[in-house]
């Protein structure tokens, strides 16, 4: 114990480097995932025949292979193209593009909850079909999908992980080099066990007053706790 | 001779070998408020959402004041600014306060600035006594509230038209009369309404003209007076005795 302890102190200060890397690609990719899952779900339910099919196959690709496949076609595919990125740029691409299709799913499915009356609705008005799907449809959308997209950011905090075989210096990267330095993988991988953990839980509970924040009286999901 | 605002001549709607309606020929005077009566299935609540142009009708043609509104070249956006409806189910927007419902409109629509919407919105509200609940979000409202916001959100647009579509038959009977209420002050103020519903009391009151429709075509159409008491069709009567048979006969 005093020894996993020793270690945790001799590697403080990388492991919290590292831990920032981390942090750093799961925002990149999240936000970069978000707003171009957006696009593919609005293009799957607004969108024109072939905007839709194009959503559909991006979606079916990206959820149907690898995320390490993905990554390493990226960084050692890509030059063969004439296109060499960096090892840094590549992982949030990877991750970016990746995480796109998953939230595109939660994110389609919300839009779908809230329906065409609401569409009726603003269109009655005079809004047009963008200005509904905007100042009615996204907010409305948005609200709703946040409990089942939670899990998004944290699958994807922990999927970085997979950006050390490229090399970059994330997390897993400095428990690899904890490892091998100290000759006690069990005591390194417990110790970034224990950081991921950490960095988990902040997450959550970022992701618990987001859901509380964005919260409208009587719009919510049904069947509160308490209320069967 | 009264300014006509709404013509509609041979109108047609068909989903596939299924007619909706047929042939539909109807207008209304300025000022005027007209009833829709007839039994469900009947393309009441569709003919309303093709004059709104929520819905393509496969023939005939629908005139805006001077304007024809099945014509190609109109923009449907503006046309709709110009006609108000109001939907059996409120349809509210529920992530925005009473409030915020009906100023979105103004702001995105009629592009007013804040202050001049605002205070637009707080003078419909006023018209259907909600202004104390301006700050409620719809989930907070009664199913009355909820759609007299809905009114008013229609309202605020300055509609040459107010369409109804059966606005009182989602809500609880202690609820509806509020709802009428407004919608008599209305037809009183002088809005043109065209309204479909199954509230024969409020139709023979307020109504100027009832106007009968059955398996997708306008049986008779007359003044309330005669519609009642001197129906010309068998059909007609038979509709009106069923009606009255199930709501009481008071009035």
């Amino acid at each position: 114990m005093s020894d996993w302890l020793n270690l945790l102190i001799r590697f403080f200060d990388d492991f919290l480097v590292g831990a920032g890397v981390t942090l750093e690609l799961t925002a990149i990719g999240l936000v970069m995932g978000f707003l171009l899952g957006l696009g593919l779900a609005l293009a799957k339910v607004y969108g024109a025949k072939p905007l839709c099919w194009f959503a559909t196959a991006y979606i079916e690709l990206f959820r149907g292979t690898p995320l390490l496949v993905q990554l390493f076609l990226i960084y050692y595919g890509l030059p063969s193209l004439g296109i060499t990125l960096s090892q840094t740029l590549s992982a949030y691409l990877a991750l970016g593009l990746n995480s796109a299709a998953y939230q595109a799913e939660y994110l389609r499915g919300a839009i779908l909850a809230i329906g065409n009356t609401q569409m009726t609705a603003g269109r009655a008005i005079g809004l047009s079909r963008w200005q509904t799907i905007l100042h009615i449809i996204l907010p409305q959308a948005l609200r709703l999908a946040i409990p089942s997209w939670s899990n998004e950011p944290i699958l994807l905090l922990k999927s970085t992980a997979v950006v050390f075989l490229i090399a970059v210096q994330d997390l897993m990267a400095k428990a690899k080099r904890a490892a091998t330095t100290t000759y006690n993988p069990i005591g390194s991988y417990l110790a970034v066990a224990v950081v991921y953990l950490v960095m988990v839980f902040a997450v959550n509970a970022l992701l618990k007053w987001l859901e509380r924040k964005a919260r409208i009286p009587g719009f919510e999901m049904e069947g509160k706790r308490g209320s069967f | 001779m009264a300014n006509k605002i709404l013509t509609i001549k041979n109108l047609t709607k068909t989903y596939g070998n299924n007619i909706v309606f047929q042939n539909i020929d109807l207008s209304i005077n300025e000022g005027d408020t007209v009833v829709i009566i007839g039994p469900s299935g009947t393309g009441k609540s569709t003919l309303l959402r093709c004059i709104n142009l929520l819905t393509k009708p496969n023939g005939g043609q629908i005139w805006l004041d001077d304007e024809e509104i099945t014509s190609k070249e109109v923009n449907e956006d503006n046309v709709r600014q110009h006609i108000g409806m109001v939907f059996q189910n409120f349809l509210l927007f529920n992530h925005l306060t009473a409030l915020e419902n009906v100023k979105l409109g103004l702001v995105k629509v009629k592009k007013m600035d804040k202050t001049a919407a605002e205070a637009k919105t707080f003078q419909e509200l006023e018209r259907v006594g909600l202004v104390d609940r301006a700050h409620h979000f719809p989930g907070q409202l009664s199913g009355g509230q909820q759609q007299r916001v809905a009114i008013a959100r229609a309202l605020a647009m300055d509609p040459r038209i107010m369409l109804f579509d059966e606005p009182t038959s989602a809500l609880d009977p202690e609820l509806i009369g509020e709802v009428l209420e407004v919608m008599r002050k209305l037809s009183l103020a002088g809005m043109t309404m065209l309204v479909v519903t199954h509230e024969m009391g409020f139709a023979r009151e307020v109504a100027d003209r009832i106007v009968f429709m059955e398996k997708g075509s306008i049986v008779e159409e007359g003044s309330p007076e005669d519609l009642f008491n001197r129906p010309k069709f068998q059909r007609t009567r038979e509709f009106l005795w069923k009606i009255t048979e199930l709501y009481g006969k008071k009035e």
